[in-house]
């Protein structure tokens, strides 16, 4: 099971969670292993206390490109689902930004995948962050941290 | 005949474009439409390109009706 999707609207990684894990094709004896990854915004950034954050992206890249991106991680790991939410639009601190689950047999394939998933879509995919500072400035951020 | 190019995030605010239509000719590269729609002669390096939503370099030939899209390294996650 494969759910990617890319938000406006701001959720609750946790009860994307369960809801997914209640679906009917959701095979829970099939899975050993779950890897949960959520990065949420932060309300500092390079010094600065940051109040709010805007997420854009380019539509019909970023779909394409995290499809592709979840195929790939499915065709290298045996992995049993794939959970995959991105914000974009108006976010404020300690809201999610993105989730990425994986489900699998056994916990090396979860952890790696995970681990993959998130470090290729945050150098590859399409989205932008424009920080608001405290002082109400806006400025692009020009680069990720190094995790 | 023609190209449809896209600018985002802090690069369309610089160049203060986003979406245009450029006329196509044949053989045309990535870096050719850049030159042609932001008349820079210069390719950047910390500029990204993709053709048809697929990552590409500024050698990449284009066709009549493509998309070809410019924007700064990517800060998703």
């Amino acid at each position: 099971m494969l759910s990617i999707q890319v938000d406006q609207q701001a959720f609750n990684p946790w009860t994307l969670l369960a809801d997914f894990q209640q679906q009917p094709d959701f095979q829970a004896s099939q899975c050993g292993a779950n890897a949960v990854f959520v990065g949420t915004m932060r309300d500092f950034n390079e010094d600065d206390t940051v109040q709010a954050m805007y997420l854009e992206h380019y539509p019909a890249m970023t779909e394409r490109y995290l499809q592709e991106l979840v195929q790939d991680s499915m065709q290298q790991w045996p992995l049993q689902h794939v959970l995959l939410r991105h914000r974009i639009g108006e976010l404020l601190p300690g809201d999610p930004i993105v989730l990425v689950a994986v489900w699998s047999a056994h916990r090396q394939a979860s952890f790696a995948a995970c681990r993959h998933l998130m470090e290729t879509l945050k150098y590859q995919a399409p989205f932008w962050k424009r920080e608001t500072l405290q002082d109400g400035e806006q400025r692009w951020v020009a680069r990720n941290t190094t995790g | 005949m023609s190209i449809n190019v896209l600018f985002f995030a802090s690069l369309r605010e610089q160049l203060g474009l986003a979406q245009l239509e450029t006329d196509w000719q044949t053989g045309m590269t990535t870096g050719d439409i850049w030159q042609q729609t932001t008349a820079q002669n210069s390719l950047p390096d910390n500029v990204l390109v993709a053709c048809n939503q697929q990552y590409c370099d500024w050698q990449t030939v284009v066709a009549d009706g493509d998309e070809v899209a410019f924007f700064p390294p990517v800060t998703g996650g």
